[in-house]
């Protein structure tokens, strides 16, 4: 079964099981994300991806809104892209990214962002908080000044991997992603170092240890291939 | 033939690393093409002690991590028609501002690091203390201090960047600051 539904006042047919971002993505619709990845499933915790839909009173984020026959959704209004703005500059704002000095420089989902929602300044003051970095794991790191809490990390090794090494502790802008009871990642003996969650954090936050300014570059189409391996059967990189 | 009028230009230099200096000296031969419309009224490269009046446009690099930049920078907005956050530092505060993680009361902190535990020889702060301006509980990016009204980004902005926008305010137009080119931070 398929539904019929608008998408900025174009008539698209989605399938059934599928999410507006799914439906405007296969249709050729852009629409910014930064907690969405491929191969996990959707939260709806970053905002970027809200949209108007008519009848709600409340936008929607499209990653875990499901297509509906007759829905007639907009992505691009010039409230959206405001908003979309102050969630980017929101993140920037919280904890302390330093693009200059970071792992991720040029290969950061956040710092893409910023560019493509035409971020030139904060207008929010910094919060400038101290937070740790756990070095303790052999191989990987993280820093959690630059970390967004979008839980790409947690769901990759909770889905993809299957260990549930990482899990969120603590409420509002006092959360942080854990590994195990919130113990040092180099202590948590359910993790099989397999790098998962490098490969899915959209920042520098988590990090392969030895590289330094802009140097870390990640695979995030590992992730899918694994999904698409696993699920369709598909094996192809 | 030379412009009748030259704009007033001023870059400023407050808590960073000059490194956006240096991009604005990889300009290169450029620098004739922009000579040729602009005074260079106060700079870092320019043996001019105090911030005149009247000026057009202040390029102003870094964050405000100090006194004297905070007088500096009230100084330069009181008299310039329109002043341009230069770069990261002016921007975000960037690297200057790592040590407002450390928390407000940082400043007795940094101060021993760099001249107590660090110094090889004579560990001690400087007999004379006005040689070191005092720090600022918090380093501030430019807008958190004084209006700004265009923000140049990158750590350094490239050349190119910089070109960019001098050439638009040349040309008597508003800056458009768009896409990776004009935007990335870093």
């Amino acid at each position: 079964m398929s539904k019929t539904l608008t998408l900025n006042g174009k008539l698209i047919t989605a399938r059934d099981d599928e999410t507006l971002l799914e439906a405007a993505q296969d249709n050729g619709i852009h629409i910014h994300t930064l907690c969405h990845l491929e191969g996990t499933s959707d939260v709806g915790a970053c905002r970027l991806c809200l949209v108007e839909v008519q009848g709600s009173n409340k936008l929607l984020p499209a990653c875990t809104t499901m297509v509906q026959e007759g829905m007639v959704a907009t992505t691009e209004t010039e409230q959206l892209n405001a908003y979309r703005r102050q969630i980017v500059e929101l993140f920037f704002a919280e904890r302390n990214h330093v693009c200059a000095v970071c792992v991720a420089n040029n290969h950061c989902e956040l710092q893409d962002l910023g560019v493509a929602v035409g971020m030139d300044h904060v207008r929010y003051d910094y919060l400038f908080p101290t937070e740790k970095v756990d070095l303790t794991h052999p191989l990987f790191g993280i820093d959690h000044n630059r970390c967004i809490m979008c839980t790409r990390c947690v769901r990759t090794c909770d889905e993809i991997e299957g260990a549930h090494v990482w899990d969120v502790s603590g409420r509002g802008i006092k959360s942080h992603v854990i590994t195990e009871l919130s113990q040092p990642w180099g202590e948590a003996l359910s993790c099989t170092s397999c790098g998962k969650c490098v490969m899915a954090c959209p920042t520098g936050a988590i990090f392969k240890q030895g590289s330094t300014v802009a140097e870390m570059v990640k695979d995030r189409s590992k992730l899918s291939f694994l999904m698409n391996a696993r699920e369709k059967k598909v094996w192809n990189l | 033939m030379e412009p009748v009028t030259k704009i007033k230009l001023a870059t400023v230099w407050l808590g960073g690393c000059a490194g956006c200096h240096m991009s604005f000296l990889d300009l290169d031969e450029w620098l004739f093409e922009l000579a040729k419309h602009v005074d260079l009224v106060f700079s870092p490269i320019a043996d001019v002690k105090h911030f005149p009046e009247g000026v057009d446009v202040a390029l102003v690099e870094g964050a405000v991590a100090n006194e004297d930049n905070l007088a500096l920078v009230k100084r330069v907005r009181a008299n310039s028609k329109m002043l341009i956050s230069f770069g990261d530092c002016a921007v975000t505060g960037n690297v200057t501002a790592l040590r407002n993680t450390l928390g407000l009361d940082n400043v007795e902190a940094v101060l021993d690091r760099v001249y107590k535990d660090a110094a090889l020889l004579f560990p001690h702060m400087p007999d004379d203390t006005s040689v070191v301006p005092p720090l600022l509980e918090q380093v501030m990016p430019v807008h958190s201090v004084v209006p700004v009204d265009i923000y140049l980004p990158g750590c350094p902005p490239p050349a190119p960047r910089i070109r960019a926008l001098l050439e638009q305010l040349l040309a008597g137009q508003t800056p458009k600051m768009e896409g990776r080119d004009m935007l990335k931070f870093g």
